[in-house]
């Protein structure tokens, strides 16, 4: 009886592992090779001593033990620094997100978008763009537009070298990170408040929500796990990413006296400045575990409630 | 219930309660704004205006020497600023349609069809989702190296193609088109391409403007192929030339370096401007999980 329903089945199921292979092929074979096997090859490379020119030896976990008992920038410096950073940028970006994204949501379509677009467009100016404006805002001189405003308004005596100094490099990193962090993770959490349901509002307040903040944590957040997530992960990898800015800002790879010195930096001081790849790879594979843990928390808590 | 007229999430019009949310949006838009106008101020100023003491933001007699100086530079060079623009036009049309391209495909296997692999590849790619593609930079240089590409214009493609967050993306999107519909078509005889293509890709239209805007900003703004994967110059893309002017050339190039960024921007901006109302759809509808 159900004998057609069936060969049509059969037929489906068969012509879809030969189709299975078209479509997913070409996006997993480039999958593969360059992202499972070079994360793979950063592990191996991570257990040898490799200079680029010379067939990598292995030398067994030599890389990681020195990293953490002789490498002492790595340890009381770019830890801290790295730590530090992402500390201030994830959360504060993240909250500075959402934020930013509950407020305009609360606004007619127009002005909404406009104001999107706006914060968006930091993001996209991030790397060549963003030395240019910032070099100029924080240059050492006294024609530099922060060195200018303070010596105008007796703030300062002489001209501060801002991003060649040690105390301020850092904090200038912070707050361009932050300037910058309205990426994808934002565009989500606002579609994501747009999308919850009025009516649920409107019940809620018959239940007895009585403010704003009751709404937001009891309604607004729940209802929108999934691109709270999103924009996490998204703020978690970005935040680890952004070791280029220290270096941007500065000019120089290691920055003065390390202070911007994040891992990213690390690594390419030491692979591609210095060419000891496998130390670089062991620094890499530090940091991928270091990105994974922390996504892995924020899931942790981002989906708990489900 | 008098409390519930607070929420007014997604208002169909301007009312004078939204007006303590203008209170520090527009001045906060404003900051977020500064650094742009500063971009674009400065790549119309001529000389004078660049040293000029006490330092202006605003610009006075717009000029576009410094379009010209910019374009002067590269011929010194020996390769025409033309040819970094058009390696860029190149490599980022090619690179955001097959991204598109390879992208819908792939979700369109792990979301529609049937096979024994699918769910560990598709939790392959959300671990993905937390790579850090600085981390390994030299195995993907070695990699490129050895299968041939370095030196090469699929030097600068490859390697992006395949965008975890895209492909999540475009998945979650193609799991709520109805299997129904698709059923439908293959009972009208259409192949499994047919529907893929007919049917599949209209619907997911709007999910694909995002990875689009994404892939974009990917590849127009790639400079690392260039720096490390490409020795050839007239190979190399407008970003990396451009990133090369502003690294260290003082105040004297800062004219130049504006009007680089300028370049660099306003592709990015305008792309995502014409796109965006589509993107901000496409996230509503992932239901990313």
């Amino acid at each position: 009886m159900d004998k057609p329903r069936y060969s049509l089945g059969y037929k489906i199921a068969h012509s879809d592992k030969l189709s299975a292979l078209v479509f997913v092929g070409p996006y997993y074979v480039l999958f593969s090779i360059f992202i499972i096997i070079a994360v793979l090859a950063a592990v191996l490379l991570s257990f040898t001593y490799f200079n680029t020119i010379e067939f990598p030896t292995m030398s067994g976990l030599k890389n990681y033990v020195d990293i953490v008992t002789t490498d002492n920038t790595f340890m009381q410096v770019i830890l801290p620094n790295t730590i530090k950073f992402a500390l201030i940028v994830g959360p504060g970006g993240y909250l500075l997100s959402f934020i930013l994204a509950w407020s305009l949501a609360q606004l007619p379509h127009k002005l909404r978008t406009v104001l999107a677009i706006i914060f968006y467009s930091p993001s996209m100016t991030m790397g060549v763009a963003m030395v240019v404006v910032w070099s100029a805002v924080f240059s050492g001189d006294q024609a530099g537009y922060l060195n200018h405003f303070m010596l105008q308004m007796n703030l300062i005596a002489e001209p501060v070298q801002w991003l060649q100094s040690p105390q301020h490099l850092m904090n200038i990193m912070i707050i361009v990170s932050l300037w910058g962090s309205m990426g994808v993770g934002f565009l989500a959490m606002l579609s994501g408040i747009l999308n919850v349901d009025k009516e649920i509002f409107e019940a809620a307040y018959m239940d007895g929500i009585s403010n704003k903040f009751q709404e937001i944590f009891f309604i607004t957040i729940p209802l929108m796990k999934p691109q709270m997530l999103f924009g996490a992960v998204m703020m978690i990898v970005s935040t680890f990413q952004a070791g280029a800015i220290g270096v941007q800002l500065s000019g120089s790879n290691p920055t003065p006296q390390n202070a911007g010195q994040l891992i990213l930096n690390h690594i390419e001081d030491f692979g591609f400045i210095r060419f000891e790849m496998g130390y670089a790879a062991a620094l890499s594979v530090i940091l991928l575990i270091l990105v994974a843990l922390i996504s892995k928390v924020a899931k942790t808590y981002l989906t708990e409630k489900e | 219930m008098a409390s519930f007229n607070q929420t007014k999430i997604n208002p169909q019009s301007f009312h004078y309660s939204q007006i303590k949310f203008l209170i520090y949006l527009v001045p906060l838009a404003i900051v977020m704004m500064l650094p742009i106008i500063y971009i674009v101020s400065t790549a119309f100023k001529p000389m004078d205006e660049l040293f000029a003491y006490p330092p202006r933001f605003f610009v006075i007699n717009p000029t576009l020497n410094n379009f010209v100086n910019l374009f002067r530079q590269t011929s010194q060079s020996g390769i025409p600023f033309s040819r970094y623009i058009f390696n860029s036009i190149v490599v980022s049309s090619v690179g955001v349609t097959l991204t598109i391209l390879i992208t819908s495909m792939a979700a369109y296997g792990l979301s529609k069809l049937k096979f024994k692999i699918k769910k560990p590849l598709f939790v392959i790619n959300q671990y993905a989702l937390m790579f850090v593609s600085v981390a390994v930079t030299i195995p993907r240089f070695l990699i490129i190296v050895n299968i041939g590409l370095y030196d090469t214009f699929w030097a600068h493609i490859l390697p992006l193609l395949a965008m975890p967050v895209g492909l999540f993306l475009v998945k979650q999107f193609v799991d709520q088109v109805p299997d129904a519909l698709l059923e439908a078509a293959k009972i009208d005889g259409a192949t499994e391409y047919q529907i893929f293509w007919h049917v599949v890709i209209p619907i997911i239209k709007p999910a694909l403007a995002t990875v689009a805007i994404l892939a974009f900003q990917t590849f127009w703004n790639n400079e690392v192929t260039s720096q490390l994967y490409i020795t050839n110059d007239s190979n190399k893309t407008i970003s990396f030339f451009l990133s090369t002017i502003t690294s260290g050339s003082g105040v004297a190039g800062a004219g130049m370096s504006a009007a680089a960024s300028l370049i660099m921007f306003l592709p990015n901006i305008i792309f995502f401007i014409l796109i965006q109302n589509k993107v901000m759809d496409t996230m509503a509808h992932s239901g990313i999980k």
